[in-house]
């Protein structure tokens, strides 16, 4: 081993704890890159795989009912390989010991030859016996809610007539890997299943002998997807089609496929940001650490040394500490990955994971640190090696002081000799300053960053569930019913309010662009009516239990004429109050009509149309009719409702609002919040890291004047204070600045994260610039007793004997 | 680079003929934060194989910025100088490298030894880029180190290290050994081991020795001696009879 790279060696282990934190700022970096990529790789791949072996279809039609003989039709469509028609009925379930109303969904499996489209993947267990009308598969994650195994019995209740099953296997299909029950936001595996049964059974049991409400399309890899869907709908039409859709409107694949745009986004942002700043504070640190180097690097020179070979030396060194940061960043992010994903298979349920760490994904963050860490070396290298060794060797000249501007406006008087010593320090190297704060308040920010979607996710929930939706039970029935029923449910013992709604499956187009969605029929409030000048609050049954919201959360008039959007939906439409938007009807008589945009709802989940109930009404070409209902509910008497409303024919499903946020706050909330968990804990070791490097580094430059003036007799305390107030005052200036800053990354970062499902709001509490500031301050004050610890050690006799 | 003041005479007197080192008019000018230093004004200078020169000169009278041009540290002002004949006033970086890797050996005077690095691994850090070097344990022994070999710059006394500081300039046997202040951080005691070392190695290795010093009476073992005042040669002395640094006191 070389003489030299001895020195790496012993110079590493001597400035170990330097080392260890700036390998922990680039682990952070490295790691959030890590995660996020692999997180998103593998996600992709596994569905990429799932998809493929289960033979997902490509396109979907749901209709009322037709002949089997129409799938020749079906099949003729060019572009179409393959059909499968199925069956779909809603069911109810009921399990041993669990009291709550449980809806499902079984779909039929062909008699011979098993399924070729949608394949269920059986976990355990295996597929029924077409010959048995008692067997069934049951979807896992309810089976998993439930804890029911291949066996074990089940009771359902279909189309009214009850019946026991026997679970014949557990599984997954390609297309309920989200799964998500009529009316619901957001998965509750415990109280929606899907089923697989042979088709003979659900065909009685719906009375759909041979015939068919379902048909999955598989297409050529050239097909025309609009042009199959159009002519899919032409052959579906007059059976009652609700329109044919692709796999980007599939209800499971569009989420999925939100959720990894989603997921791409942070990959892209935040390891963007944590990169950035690591390699930032990597160049800055490393260039200060060689430059106290600076009468080693004279000395090798003076000896004959080249340039570039004290450069690589130092390279070497620093080189090996990303090596180091790398390493552990590439074996964090991969662990945090894979919880990441096991977190994410909880309700995106795929039989097996395809783990993927791309080799390029760690070449690139080694690349990027390696690259910092070179260029703040060489900087410093440049710097010192610029000096003729002589001058190198020389103490540095007395640095030109003057009294700051503090001092000049006449404040000196009120600061002490160590005050007025720290102030002209800092004022003195302006670009030092600037650097260390920079560094700090970029530490402070990516904690920000790392923190912010609390606050986001707590706005989201005030505002959606304390805001605009207010009911205690929400109902929603087997297709419209008669607006009587609103009296049937207001009879309900608890029922202390009760709201209607009418809700559509429609197109809305506009000139550039099309979205599939629900267009809800909302009944006026006392506020609409006023607006629209009509009578009194006999004629404003609504408005109170589903309120829709302005961006400050303030409730708007619903219009007698015209549409409102979600925010997001009318920026995805391109239009804007008073612009047209035609809308397609894909139920009922599918009229087409063009409606005028009277102004826009702010959500965050979701992205759908309203109207008044009675415009709806006129739309749709129908008298009276309501698809579901809200309810306000004493207090302790939801459960008695919901039970009652359970056992009736028509009601396709119940849920209560604490439901939904319990299962928004157990999926959505959960995933995201250990993601946050982990940025939160990275970025705090980045500002751990730079702080403490910022401290130590001040320590070793100024190691001999300090202890200079502990031989003039200054106390050990005064000389720490010295050296701390800088520290102090860099972190008291770097606070707002990280507050800023944290604010901007942050409005970065919801810029990307704005998708249809789920938008991001900027909304950044006091408790989180705290939070931030905290873990700064904690950082700096361990930094301190560090220091100050070396303070007390520093040698004094050394200083005597050596120069300056 | 001006070429050298008029006044002199360009061709080299008869004493030069051999010279290992010459300087002809050498200047220097230095800013110290605000103050301009003219720390020499002029000095002519020339260093015969194998003597042992010391400077002699008060803080400031320019003897360290002498030697650092001498040594290629530094560049000079104006002036120019030579080095066994070829001149190195106008000579780049790469070339002053060059010059300090084969021909010069530095002695400093806080000893500028690596802390990381042993006794041992300090001289071979300066051998591993030189083209003769002796083994780094011989010249350890030749400054009466063989037992000190493993130990680190903290764990050795000031004389100690300081030998260690000369082992790692003769290492590579240079033609040319420049010690600035040798004893300046030393007790007498240990300052004359140091300077007998430094005797020893002039007379075993025959290296042209420049040393600095303001202590007149370690001018007592030279050759010759050329007093600098003031950024100029004020007088240059002759030792016919140099005494034995071992009978130096001060």
């Amino acid at each position: 081993m070389a003489t030299l790279d001895r020195k790496v060696v012993r110079d590493l282990w001597a400035l170990r704890g330097q080392a260890l934190a700036i390998a922990a700022v680039i682990m952070s970096g490295v790691a959030t890159f890590v995660m996020c990529r692999t997180t998103l790789e593998s996600l992709r791949a596994t569905r990429d795989a799932f998809y493929r072996e289960q033979r997902f279809a490509h396109v979907f039609c749901a209709l009322e009912r037709a002949p089997l003989a129409e799938v020749e039709r079906l099949r003729a469509i060019p572009g179409v390989v393959e059909v499968e028609a199925r069956v779909h009925a809603a069911l109810d379930l009921e399990v041993e010991g669990f009291d709550e109303p449980i809806a499902g969904e079984v779909r039929s499996l062909p008699d011979a030859g098993g399924p070729r489209l949608d394949v269920p993947y059986v976990l355990r267990g295996r597929p029924p016996d077409p010959t048995r009308r008692d067997e069934a598969l049951v979807g896992d994650a309810f089976a998993g809610a439930h804890g029911l195994e291949p066996g074990d019995a089940l009771t359902v209740v279909l189309e009214g007539r009850r019946q026991r099953l026997r679970i014949a296997g557990v599984a997954i299909g390609p297309d309920t890997v989200f799964q998500l029950g009529p009316g619901t936001l957001f998965p509750d595996f415990a109280r929606y299943a899907v089923l697989w049964m042979p088709r003979g059974a659900v065909e009685a049991a719906a009375g759909k002998q041979g015939a068919f409400d379902f048909a999955a399309l598989r297409l050529a890899p050239d097909a025309d997807e609009p042009e199959v869907i159009a002519r899919a709908d032409a052959v579906l039409d007059r059976w009652g089609g609700f329109g044919a859709h692709g796999r980007a409107d599939q209800l499971s694949h569009r989420y999925l496929s939100e959720e990894l745009k989603q997921l791409a986004a942070m990959a892209r942002i935040f390891p963007a940001i944590f990169l950035g700043v690591a390699a930032f504070l990597l160049h800055v640190v490393t260039a200060r650490l060689v430059a106290t180097q600076r009468d080693q690097i004279a000395t090798l020179k003076a000896f004959g040394y080249r340039d570039r070979e004290v450069a690589a030396h130092y390279l070497k060194l620093v080189l090996l500490v990303v090596a180091l940061g790398v390493a552990l960043g590439v074996a964090l992010g991969g662990w945090m990955g894979r919880g990441m994903i096991s977190m994410y298979q909880d309700y995106y349920r795929f039989p097996r994971l395809v783990w993927v760490l791309d080799p390029g994904v760690v070449a690139a963050s080694a690349a990027i640190s390696a690259l910092a860490a070179s260029l703040g070396t060489l900087l410093a290298i440049r710097r010192a090696a610029a000096l003729a060794p002589a001058e190198a060797m020389r103490p540095e000249a007395p640095a030109r002081f003057a009294p700051t501007w503090l001092e000049r406006a006449g404040l000196g008087r009120l600061l002490s000799p160590v005050g007025r010593m720290t102030l002209r320090n800092l004022a003195r190297r302006p670009w030092k300053t600037t650097l260390s704060v920079a560094g700090t308040a970029m530490a402070g920010a990516v904690v920000i960053v790392g923190t912010f979607s609390w606050d986001g996710i707590r706005h989201v929930i005030d505002h959606q569930f304390g805001l605009a939706q207010r009911d205690d039970v929400s109902v929603g029935f087997v297709g419209p019913v008669s607006d009587r029923a609103r009296h049937e449910l207001g009879g309900l013992p608890g029922v202390r309010r009760v709201e209607v709604h009418r809700t559509v499956a429609v197109r809305l187009r506009s000139t550039s662009r099309t979205y599939r969605t629900a267009l809800v029929g909302l009944e006026p409030g006392p506020a609409d009516v006023a607006a629209a000048g009509e009578g009194g609050p006999a004629a404003a049954p609504g408005g109170r239990l589903r309120r829709l919201l302005d961006a400050e959360g303030r409730p708007r008039t619903l219009p007698a004429e015209g549409v409102l959007l979600t925010d997001w939906l009318a920026r995805h439409l391109d239009v804007r109050p008073g612009d047209r938007v035609t809308v397609e009807v894909l139920e009922g008589r599918r009229r087409v009509r063009a409606l005028e945009v009277a102004g826009e709802v702010s959500e965050y989940l979701g992205a759908q149309a309203y109207l008044r109930l009675d415009a709806l009404g006129r739309l749709l070409g129908e008298g009276p009719a309501i698809s579901g209902a809200w309810l306000a509910v004493d207090d302790g008497l939801v459960p008695g409702v919901w039970r009652a409303l359970d056992r009736r024919p028509r009601v396709a499903g119940v849920s209560s609002a604490r439901v939904v946020l319990r299962s928004f706050q157990e999926t959505m909330v959960k995933q995201m919040l250990t993601f946050v968990l982990f940025n939160t804990l990275l970025a705090s070791t980045i500002a751990f890291g730079v702080v403490y490097n910022d401290a130590r580094l001040a320590l070793s430059e100024r190691g001999r004047e300090l202890a200079s003036l502990r031989v003039l007799g200054l106390t050990r305390a005064e000389v720490s204070a010295v050296l701390l107030g800088e520290q102090a005052v860099i972190v008291l200036l770097a606070l707002p600045a990280s507050w800023a800053l944290g604010w901007g990354l942050c409005a970065s970062l919801v810029q990307v994260w704005q998708l249809d499902i789920f938008r991001m709001p900027l909304v950044l509490s006091a408790r989180t610039f705290a939070f931030a500031s905290a873990v700064v301050v904690a950082a700096a004050v361990v930094s301190a007793l560090v220091v100050r610890r070396r303070v007390d050690q520093l040698d004094l006799i050394a200083v005597l004997k050596t120069r300056e | 680079m001006p070429a050298a003041p008029p006044e002199e005479p360009a061709a080299p007197d008869a004493s030069a003929a051999g010279a290992v080192l010459r300087a002809e008019g050498l200047t220097k000018v230095y800013r110290l934060g605000e103050v301009e230093v003219h720390a020499l004004r002029g000095v002519d200078l020339t260093l015969a194989p194998g003597e042992l020169v010391v400077l002699l000169g008060a803080s400031g009278s320019g003897k360290s910025t002498l030697l650092n041009i001498l040594g290629g540290l530094d560049r000079p002002s104006g002036g120019r100088w030579w080095f066994l004949g070829a001149e190195l006033t106008a000579a780049d970086d790469d070339a002053l490298t060059e010059y300090r890797r084969a021909h010069v050996g530095f002695v400093f005077q806080f000893y500028n030894l690596i802390p990381s690095l042993t006794a041992r691994e300090n001289v071979a850090i300066v051998c591993e880029v030189a083209r003769d070097p002796m083994d780094p344990a011989d010249a350890l022994a030749l400054v009466g180190l063989a037992d000190r070999l493993d130990h680190f710059p903290a764990q050795l006394s000031g004389g100690e290290q300081q030998r260690v500081a000369i082992a790692r300039a003769v290492a590579k046997r240079p033609t040319v050994l420049l010690c600035d202040e040798p004893t300046g951080a030393l007790d007498s005691a240990t300052g004359v081991r140091v300077l007998e070392v430094l005797e020893r190695v002039n007379r075993e290795l025959g290296a042209t020795t420049a040393l600095i010093t303001h202590n007149a009476d370690i001018a007592r073992m030279a050759d010759r001696v050329v007093r600098l005042s003031d950024g100029r040669v004020a007088e240059v002395r002759t030792n016919a009879t140099p005494v034995h640094a071992a009978a130096l006191r001060w």
